[in-house]
């Protein structure tokens, strides 16, 4: 069993193909880094396995079940999350109410008109837990809009760690942040178990050769190069497209 | 919370003994007629501040709604049903036509949602002329009479306050309820972060599309209650004035707040009515008193009234303290 299989998976936007028959396969527990120089089209991969696109052809499979026809949101509950580069969260809640909203959009209680959500102490305890994972516990109550950048990312990995996935999606966890946050945020992805799989896409190759197993690389939509670390980085694919040397 | 009443408190118990002793003070029965048209415009308010202030979601189609609920009881009641009969009719027809309302104009967001909905409004308000055989045209209907629930006499215009205060009541505390459940927290998240609530799992076309059913529920409740207090509609009701001055409503009393489109719909109906006694241009005043609106507090009148209390609160206080240490520094 594969914790995520992408096969032959085509999109072009116009005339301009940004993925061309990738294929991908990660193990359960793996943790995949996926590089390429800009405009490779690594994020628009993840939104087709998210997706948030549709593609044009090929197929996604989440732990073995084909998912390309399941709409972004019930890919949710089957097991899938993900962070965004762009830092997309609810910038007029508190941190805590953000998180809450990642662990109330797989709960029924979504629906629920009736309650009041800070009454609800089963969803707010979670969220501390999540929070206590990525190191903010501390200032759970405080307005997003208080927050720095960097506790921001965390905020971000602690709601897609909230919703207990399957496949953790990361795109660009560590985009603008300063040393001692980037710190931070590698221990918190280290201490997440094995029976999470992760995916992520990162620039900063000093942080994301240590964290993960195997490369693939991507260029011009296309997968260059595949393997372990050792061998992606030897790979002369590698240097040229990508380390530019 | 400490256990103390805060200052919010005192003022919406004071706010409430008004609104029950409201016919005993009022200087006549026109003011509380007048008053009795705030209260159901506020709740024709709270139900577009669904959309508005906690969807995101602007419409420039409300007043069609609320002409069809008016137009379906007053045919219905025309057809010699009984009230009840009517006002449920009206209400499974209007909620009807929210749906399918809901359904068409969800297929755009932003600027498209505008136009799509002001151009159901101007379709209602094009068969409301037209289609004499059914609405009356220029006619209109009438109504002849108001009903008397639980024995209250509807004729009487204190009768007539009192259950429109009831509703209205009944009104505050279900939108009360639903802002702070979890589902008005999925509301407002589709209002921030469309993309990334889908990406956590939910629905958000259908977010959307019950909220629109609710605020359709509450713009028919207010619809019905227009109609039995003017005893006749035209389409004059389901103008575009219409749709853009409950729209003003909430955005000058402040959307997303509770209390904001409340005070939007006072503001409206005091000054159309009362101060228009007074003073022949009064849709020049009821201007005037917007561009204020928006250029001293562009949040509404409710929070930016707020803000400017908690300013001017800090101000008196860091002054006081300032004067307090000064008188506290030992004497050279």
């Amino acid at each position: 069993m594969s914790a995520l299989t992408v096969s032959k998976l085509c999109k072009a936007f116009g005339g301009l193909r940004v993925t061309t028959d990738v294929n991908l396969n990660v193990e359960p527990g793996e943790r995949r880094l996926i590089i390429g120089p800009n405009g490779a089209g690594k994020t628009t991969l993840f939104n087709l396995i998210t997706g948030e696109l549709t593609p044009d052809s090929g197929s996604v499979h989440l732990l073995d079940r084909d998912i390309t026809g399941v709409p972004s949101r019930r890919r949710a509950h089957l097991g899938m999350a993900r962070t965004y580069q762009i830092i997309t969260l609810f910038a007029r809640d508190t941190i805590v109410r953000n998180v809450t909203l990642a662990l109330l959009g797989l709960s029924n209680e979504r629906w629920n008109p009736l309650t009041v959500i800070d009454r609800n102490t089963d969803l707010i305890d979670r969220a501390h837990e999540a929070l206590q994972r990525v190191g903010l516990r501390h200032i759970a109550d405080r307005p997003l809009s208080q927050t720095s950048y960097g506790e921001r990312r965390r905020v971000e990995i602690a709601m897609a760690l909230a919703q207990n996935p399957k496949v953790l999606l990361l795109d660009e966890p560590f985009a603008g942040l300063s040393i001692d946050e980037r710190r931070d945020v590698q221990e918190t992805l280290r201490a997440i178990p094995r029976d999470v799989t992760i995916v992520m896409i990162e620039h900063n190759m000093d942080v994301a050769l240590d964290f993960a197993e195997r490369i693939t690389l991507l260029h011009f939509g296309k997968v260059i190069v595949e393997g372990t670390r050792a061998e992606v980085v030897a790979d002369p694919h590698t240097r040229e497209v990508y380390l530019g040397h | 919370m400490s256990g103390m009443p805060s200052a919010r408190h005192i003022a919406l118990a004071v706010a409430f003994a008004a609104l029950v002793t409201l016919p005993f003070w009022m200087p006549g029965i026109y003011y509380i007629n007048v008053s009795s048209q705030v209260l159901f415009y506020a709740i024709f308010a709270l139900g577009l501040n669904i959309l508005v202030g906690y969807g995101g979601l602007v419409s420039l189609g409300h007043a069609g709604l609320f002409g069809i609920t008016a137009y379906a009881t007053a045919y219905l009641l025309s057809m010699g049903l009984g009230h009840t009969a009517a006002i449920l009719g009206a209400l499974i027809i209007s909620l009807g036509c929210t749906a399918i309302f809901a359904a068409l104009a969800l297929r755009a967001t932003g600027i498209g949602f505008i136009m799509i909905t002001l151009a159901l409004g101007q379709i209602i308000w094009g068969l409301a002329y037209r289609w004499i055989s059914l609405t009356g045209g220029d006619n209109g209907i009438n109504v002849k009479t108001r009903p008397a629930p639980f024995g209250v006499d509807l004729g009487d215009p204190s009768g007539f306050y009192y259950t429109s205060l009831v509703i209205f009541l009944i009104a505050v505390v279900v939108v009360t309820i639903f802002v702070r459940s979890p589902f008005g927290a999925a509301l407002k998240g589709t209002r921030d972060q469309p993309r990334r609530m889908n990406a956590l799992g939910y629905h958000v076309w259908a977010i959307r599309f019950w909220a629109c059913v609710l605020s359709g529920l509450l713009t028919a409740v207010a619809g019905i209650l227009f109609v039995y207090y003017t005893q006749f509609i035209s389409p004059q009701t389901t103008s575009l004035t219409a749709s853009a001055e409950v729209l003003l409503m909430v955005i000058a009393g402040g959307p997303a707040t509770l209390l904001g489109p409340i005070v939007g719909a006072a503001l409206v109906v005091v000054v159309k009515n009362v101060v228009s006694g007074y003073i022949e241009r009064w849709n020049f005043l009821l201007g005037a008193i917007f561009v204020a609106i928006v250029i001293l507090m562009p949040e509404g009148l409710v929070p930016g009234t707020a803000r400017l209390w908690r300013q001017g609160w800090r101000a008196f206080r860091s002054r006081r303290s300032v004067v307090l240490a000064g008188s506290a520094e030992p004497k050279p």
